[in-house]
């Protein structure tokens, strides 16, 4: 019988040898010595740099482009516009187009608008200031909700709002909207004693990951196209190539590198078409590498939100309703994935009625694009903030009235799943029983808690796994690894095997290698690739206890397979020594031929994750400047395969949300161009602004994987920012509502409120 | 295609004969922490680098009269690290701590500090309070100018054709003196400040101030020595009062700009509470000393 998911489930007897502890990643060496390849690190002979010239308005019509004095500079090789690539029909596919080149409108500053290959940088650099655009500059606007006003500038002429009355009609910058519901939220407003009902608003910030974008393409006579690239799914991005290229998608390979962060960042693609157009016109390969200017100015913020949320509680603090209304400022093209924040927003909490409404609004800045549990953290500030403001007014413990609402098992979610076992109890009562909690706190400094949520995802995944003629292991897996899955899944295949992880050899194989891979995102890479590994080495171990059968001559069912042997199943089967897969592998020539497994799936059965964070933060009441004096994040992570890269994301996501919380922001001039397209001016957090951020791991095992784990990446960054928001609020007695919680705004908080006690 | 042409000239004569001599956009590369960074994101595109990080007069420490003589190119940590200097004089090497990492300090210099004449530029309002000299010497000689004269403006400073600054002269400390710098940036560390104040004190023996320097940075398009505030010092012992005059007219001294690093209002209600703290640690100092 075929060996399937469904016969893979969480065994809580099993004994545990490698899952849970903490070897040394597979790839770390690499990393520490530098010898890790990463975006930029593709060298091929011939090879010509490519460089991207922008637009300097926020929004321009781009009446003509004119390039024949940079075709005619000495070592200019070939120059691209939006003419080099195929008009497509209105969708998904001619939105990427239009974002990665920009075709009748330039829509933001820094947004593409021509291409150059030259011989050196230099020559590059040189042509792009010969190549002439005629813009006629357009009235723009970047705020979200200046983009809803009715005399705002409109980006499309056309635009028709989704799910929403035509009648209403007119121009406008909303996109769509979308309504979630359960219940009656009116009537559960009517039995509520307390309603608190707040505005909120939040900023885009950029995933700030180290590795500015870099790719090689290598397009060749016979119309293949081989691309290196640092990409969180190169599957995904060989897909919408092939669509925006009109390419065979088999004639594209893509070759992804070590990714230097991504967090979302790198689910979508801007210069690699660009880079095979210009491959393809110089019949040369050619590398493009991004500035920080241009990684700030052109490729994917998260989206900055306005947010009304309004809950309603008994006096013994048992909510009864929520509401809320959501705008999502999605950049020029829709894609924000801001769907998810109705549906994950008060999800974690026994609410029955809730009605959520979401609007997604176009304006003149990058397209946004994907960041640890897209779209939720932003509203999850209020959320978290609201709920703070009713335990203040019952006087109730914040945690204790989070546990007086917690979600349990078979909880009916408003997204239609019914929750199974989850950790949310759990973990809102280590957070209660930790040490911080209960600290001490000094002058000026407040405490402050948040929980948050995640679906957690699955998806299309594939592995291969081959034995080797030593009866080591090569695994070829179809994920880029941007948090420690390899040695994560190298753990549970070694764990089936019976064999030391050193003896796992992983690489992520390229886009001809295996079958289609989903994005690594959503926090399921370490969830799906575990599934579909265990999945591929049951099937090697059937094959190995079949070739030691055939070698003892005995039945199939004569044998099992042990701590990394096959043994008979009883004295009756006979005397023999157990063999190692070693022994195995070394025979397989003579019964059958070399023994691998591999899988094609579709993962299903993540389990949601929750967390619950804890801050500490001091004031500074003369200058408004937040310091983060202790951080605690507690989560359930199901099983921690490998618990120090757990750890490495809830700190991570903790760090990600602080920077958010203080300091990120895009600013822009009058025109619309950023000013602060920089890492000195873009103020993501250093060493000196954190503390270390202590974690709690709580596993309470999802029964669908066969080693009980949920994904663990996205749920740690949804809490931060209202964690830090509550604190403040316990430190100076005013709630911020507006993101960043920077100086100048904290200390105006802070001036308002004591003008306000001298007026009382 | 125009080359970029690099000098490293191990006497300053030579230095000062390439500088004077060149055709085009020629700069002086001491660290390279600004020069490199402009260059790199095309906002300059120089014809000659001349590298003066050989010639002796710019790279040494040495005590000179009872104080100190640094050079110019001397780096921010040899600076830091050094056995002396730090004790004569912290808040400088406050202000110097603060130009960028460690990794940068490694190749950062108080000299190019002053004359990329940034605002903002950290060890400049120490340097001022401390009553520091440049010595410049170019094609007509060597001349000697405090260093609240060097930058004029953001970018600018008063320099003319060929003249290289040399070294820093730090005059003599007397008894019970003090000095310190603080600034206000979002971040702890690699930031800009939106504001910075360095002050130097001396007192008598009674604690009382009987000299003051008290300079403002990033407030204006250049650090400003404000003379009131110093005023508003000498004569008390820093008490409440006093603290509060200071306060109140290190912020009326402001003229800064709303921008990407701070608002006017911010900058001028920040600025007087930095003058009191950093009155007070030089006032700590002054009185162990």
């Amino acid at each position: 019988m075929t060996i399937t998911q469904d016969d893979l489930r969480y065994d809580p007897d099993r004994k545990l040898k490698v899952v849970g502890t903490t070897p040394i990643k597979p790839d770390g060496v690499d990393k520490v010595t530098g010898r890790a390849k990463f975006g930029a690190d593709v060298h091929l002979p011939g090879m010509l740099v490519g460089k991207v010239l922008r637009s300097p308005y926020a929004h321009a019509i781009i009446e003509s482009i004119d390039t024949s004095a940079a075709e005619a500079l000495a070592g200019v090789k070939a120059v691209v516009t939006r003419d080099d690539f195929p008009e497509l029909p209105p969708g998904e596919f001619r939105n990427i187009s239009c974002n990665f080149m920009a075709r009748e409108k330039a829509f933001y500053d820094g947004h593409a608008v021509a291409a150059v290959a030259a011989t050196s940088e230099r020559i590059a650099k040189k042509a792009l200031k010969l190549i002439v655009v005629d813009y006629q500059v357009l009235p723009h606007v970047i705020d979200v909700m200046d983009a809803i006003k009715p005399d705002a500038p409109i980006l499309f002429e056309d635009m028709v709002t989704q799910g929403m009355d035509p009648a209403r009609g007119g121009p406008t910058n909303i996109v769509q909207r979308k309504e979630f519901t359960m219940g009656d939220a009116d009537a559960g407003f009517a039995e509520a004693d307390i309603i608190v009902e707040r505005v909120f608003d939040t900023k885009p910030m950029h995933q700030g990951y180290i590795e500015p974008q870099a790719c090689v393409a290598n397009y060749t006579e016979d119309g293949q196209t081989e691309l290196w690239c640092c990409t969180q799914g190169h599957f995904i991005y060989r897909t919408r190539l092939a669509a925006v290229l009109k390419m065979d998608i088999s004639k594209i390979r893509v070759t992804q590198s070590e990714l230097g962060g991504g967090f979302g960042g790198k689910t979508m693609f801007y210069i690699e078409p660009v880079a095979i157009a210009l491959s393809r016109k110089a019949n040369r390969p050619v590398k493009i590498t991004l500035t920080r200017n241009e990684v700030l100015r052109a490729t994917g913020p998260v989206a900055g939100t306005h947010s009304r949320i309004k809950m309603g509680m008994t006096k013994d603090g048992k909510f009864t309703a929520a509401e809320a209304e959501l705008y999502f400022q999605t950049g020029p093209f829709t894609g924000s994935a801001f769907v998810n924040a109705p549906q994950a927003m008060f999800t974690r909490y026994d609410l029955q009625n809730i009605r959520a409404v979401g609007y997604e609004v176009v304006s003149n800045r990058p397209k946004v694009n994907a960041f640890r549990a897209p779209c939720v953290p932003q509203v999850v500030f209020g959320v978290e903030g609201v709920i703070d403001e009713l335990a203040k007014k019952i006087g109730m413990d914040p945690i204790d009235l989070r546990l007086r609402n917690a979600a349990v098992e078979g909880y009916e979610t408003i997204y239609g799943a019914t929750f199974g076992p989850v950790g949310f109890v759990e973990t809102l009562e280590a957070a209660k029983a930790h040490p911080h909690y209960t600290a001490p706190l000094g002058a000026n400094q407040g405490r402050g808690v948040a929980t948050g949520f995640w679906f957690n995802r699955g998806g299309e995944t594939t592995a291969s796994l081959n034995i080797t003629p030593d009866g080591t292991v090569t695994l070829l897996l179809g994920n880029p690894d941007v948090a420690g899955s390899r040695v994560s899944i190298c753990m549970m295949v070694a764990e089936e095997l019976g064999i030391g992880v050193d003896k796992v050899r992983p690489i992520i194989g390229d886009t001809s290698t295996l079958g289609f891979n989903r994005v690594t995102a959503g926090s399921r890479v370490t969830f799906s690739a575990g599934i579909a590994v265990v999945l591929s080495a049951r099937k090697a171990i059937k094959i190995l206890c079949q070739r030691a059968a055939m070698m003892w001559d005995v039945p199939e069912d004569g044998v099992v397979f042990e701590d990394g042997h096959v043994r008979p199943a009883s004295s009756n089967v006979g005397d023999f020594e157990p063999l190692s897969i070693a022994d195995i592998a070394k025979k397989a020539t003579e019964t059958g031929g070399p023994i691998a497994g591999h899988a094609e799936i579709v993962a299903e059965g993540a389990g949601p994750g929750f967390g619950c964070h804890i801050v500490d933060v001091e004031v500074d009441k003369e200058t408004g400047a937040v310091k983060i004096v202790r951080y605690t994040v507690v989560q359930d992570a199901g099983k921690a395969i490998h618990p120090h890269q757990v750890e490495g994301q809830y700190q991570g996501a903790a760090a990600q949300g602080i920077g958010w919380a203080l300091n990120e922001e895009y600013i822009y001039d009058q025109d619309g161009r950023m000013e602060n397209a920089g890492f000195l001016d873009y103020r993501i957090p250093v060493a000196s602004d954190l503390p270390m951020i202590d974690t709690v791991i709580i596993e309470v095992p999802n029964p669908l994987h066969p080693y009980g784990l949920r994904g663990v990446g996205e749920v740690p960054l949804v809490p931060t920012m209202a964690a830090i928001a509550n604190a403040i609020d316990d430190a100076i007695g005013i709630r911020p509502r507006s993101l960043p919680m920077s100086p100048p705004k904290v200390l105006k908080l802070i001036e308002e409120a004591a003008e306000g006690r001298d007026r009382a | 295609m125009d080359e970029l042409r690099y000098e490293a000239p191990e006497t300053l004569d030579a230095a000062v004969a390439l500088l004077a001599g060149a055709d085009g956009d020629a700069r002086i590369l001491a660290g390279g922490t600004d020069v490199l960074v402009l260059l790199h994101c095309d906002m300059i595109e120089p014809d000659l680098l001349i590298d003066i990080k050989k010639i002796p007069e710019l790279t040494g420490i040495a005590e000179e009269d009872g104080g100190f003589r640094v050079g110019a190119a001397v780096s921010a940590m040899e600076l830091v690290e050094h056995d002396a200097f730090p004790k004569a004089w912290p808040g400088v090497v406050e202000g110097v701590k603060l130009i960028g990492s460690i990794q940068i300090k490694g190749r950062a210099t108080m000299g190019g500090n002053v004359c990329n004449a940034s605002p903002a530029a950290d060890s400049v309002p120490a340097l001022i309070a401390a009553g520091a000299i440049g010595t410049i010497v170019g094609p007509d000689g060597r001349r000697d100018v405090p260093v609240e004269d060097i930058a004029t403006a953001p970018g600018q400073t008063s320099l003319g054709k060929g003249e290289i600054l040399v070294s820093f002269l730090f005059p003599p400390r007397p008894p019970h003196s003090g000095d310190a710098y603080r600034r206000f940036t979002p971040r702890t560390e690699m930031d800009i400040a939106v504001v910075g104040v360095g002050i130097s004190l001396t007192l008598d023996d009674g604690g009382t101030c009987t000299a003051a320097r008290v300079v403002l940075g990033a407030v204006a398009a250049r650090a400003l020595l404000v003379a009131d505030a110093a005023a508003v010092l000498i004569g008390t012992p820093l008490d409440e009062a006093a603290l509060e005059r200071l306060a109140a007219v290190a912020s009326a001294a402001c003229r800064p700009i709303d921008d990407k690093r701070g608002t006017k209002e911010f900058r001028i209600k920040v600025a007087g509470v930095l003058a009191r703290r950093v009155a007070q640690d030089a006032y700590e100092r002054a009185r162990g000393n």
